[in-house]
């Protein structure tokens, strides 16, 4: 499995094989509150980079979901699905939304590594 | 309700406090607020149900009217019964205009030498002008910035407050009185915003920080923040100035024509008694609801409401998810031939039609008794 990626509406993907998998980051999630509930993509859709696939509802608000790449949708989180704190909880591993069948590979070389994200959530502050 | 004057925005005497407890301050009302502490609106919120939660609302409204006639000029402008409360009793009561509409929504307590008022902090210019030229010669308003206002609130609340001052124990819901609590002088209603028993307690601002404190050091005091504040009245089905109720909005629309005295309906001589007694009569248009959502997708705000055939009926005024419901949660407005509980509606999510019906309110069981 690749490193972690990171789009600056601050989803990552790891990508394993030519299937990413998607979420949100930690920063996200810390911002969001607590999540009570995740609308997903639908498995099937082709999705475009940056579109907006899904939504996630806190306490607080809805904010919406972009996939960082391109592809077709595949599998999504039916875990987060019965349990939407897992996105609080453990944002990168059970927290993941959905996987996507990567049509163009060449976006990820566009998406921030950790440290890049890092430094661009310092910025944010 | 949203900010947009650029205006530097005021603090409320706990704002340090705030900061101090790693408080995440938004912009409300033109007040500089905590939305929440690092413990989450949902915690906070369960907190306040299961034991006590600590919320900072000095950035209300807090006025005094003296005068002889003090009573006959409130009832001027408001529909409640004010004459007929009994001296210590509180009230919730509107503010009314011409038209009918609602100006503000407002605890008014009959003390001995006042009648002691409490707004809301968006309202309270516009309500001191609309007050101070409708006033009689002889009646005199009186603007409290000198005052802080603590609510402490849940099952809990009555044994913090009665172990400092036990006549505390015995004050009935809707009903406020002079206490001392770690040697403050406070004035302290038994009352609150969440749907659970509680105080509201005003206190100097110089004193605010210390009651502050000496709360919140007891074992089930939490603080709470307004996005608690919010679903925990959302759960109660309490209104919202600005979402829920406004000037264009009649007491006999919103539901609350339970505020209506009856001696006051009789005698119809508030501001907009036409109009409002006319609806009483013949009815209105539309009446605000409970909505529940039948799935688990929160409906916020403006959200439309549309009937079987997807003909708009209405729209949520306010909605999300109730952390003690378990679920979405709303309220809003429908056309009042739909307005009847359980009647099926669709809520209109993202271009996509979620089911739902109409619900009594409140989604919670109340935690007090009157």
């Amino acid at each position: 499995m690749s490193d972690i990626r990171y789009s600056e509406e601050h989803e990552w993907i790891r990508v394993d094989g030519d299937v990413g998998t998607v979420g949100i980051s930690d920063y996200a999630q810390g911002a969001l509150g607590d999540v009570v509930f995740v609308e997903m993509p639908e498995v099937g859709t082709n999705l475009d980079q940056n579109a907006e696939v899904g939504v996630i509802e806190s306490v607080k608000a809805a904010s919406e979901i972009y996939t960082p790449v391109s592809g077709e949708v595949v599998a999504v989180n039916d875990a987060v699905d019965g349990d939407p704190s897992l996105v609080n909880t453990d944002p990168l591993g059970e927290g993941w939304l959905f996987q996507v069948k990567l049509s163009n590979a060449d976006e990820l070389d566009g998406l921030a590594n950790q440290e890049a994200y890092d430094k661009f959530l310092e910025g944010l502050d | 309700m949203t900010e947009t004057k650029q205006q530097p925005l005021k603090q409320t005497p706990l704002n340090d406090f705030h900061l101090s407890l790693g408080a995440k301050m938004v912009p409300f009302a033109g007040y500089d607020m905590p939305v929440q502490y690092p413990a989450g609106i949902m915690k906070e919120h369960l907190h306040c149900r299961e034991k006590a939660a600590l919320f900072d609302v000095s950035h209300m409204g807090q006025f005094t009217l003296t005068g002889e006639n003090r009573i006959a000029a409130l009832e001027a402008l408001v529909p409640g019964d004010i004459q007929s409360l009994k001296l210590g009793r509180m009230r919730y009561t509107l503010l009314t205009s011409e038209t009918g509409g609602i100006l503000d929504d407002l605890m008014v307590t009959k003390r001995e030498d006042d009648l002691f008022i409490v707004l809301n902090a968006g309202c309270k210019d516009t309500d001191e002008i609309h007050l101070r030229a409708h006033l009689p010669e002889g009646v005199a308003l009186h603007r409290h910035d000198d005052l802080a206002l603590l609510a402490l609130q849940g099952p809990a609340a009555v044994n913090v407050l009665s172990a400092e001052a036990p006549a505390l124990a015995e004050l009935p819901f809707m009903a406020g009185a002079q206490a001392s609590l770690f040697g403050v002088d406070c004035f302290v209603g038994r009352c609150g915003y969440t749907g659970e028993d509680g105080f509201e307690i005003s206190v100097s601002v110089s004193d605010a920080e210390a009651l502050a404190k000496s709360l919140l050091a007891h074992d089930d005091v939490e603080p709470a923040g307004l996005g608690a504040r919010d679903t925990l009245r959302l759960e109660a089905g309490l209104c919202l100035y600005g979402n829920d109720i406004d000037e264009d909005t009649t007491p006999i629309e919103a539901g609350l024509t339970w505020t209506i005295g009856k001696r006051r309906k009789i005698e119809a001589d508030f501001l907009g008694a036409e109009p409002i007694m006319n609806q009483l009569f013949e009815g209105t248009d539309r009446l605000r609801v409970g909505i529940q959502p039948e799935g688990r997708a929160p409906a916020r705000a403006h959200t439309p409401i549309v009937d079987a055939d997807g003909n708009v009926i209405g729209e949520i005024t306010s909605g999300g998810f109730g952390p003690s419901v378990g679920g979405p949660v709303a309220m809003g407005y429908v056309r009042a031939d739909t307005a009847e509980d359980g009647t099926e509606i669709g809520l209109m999510i993202r271009n996509k039609v979620h089911p739902a019906r109409v619900a009594p309110l409140p989604f919670i069981k109340k935690g007090w008794q009157s």
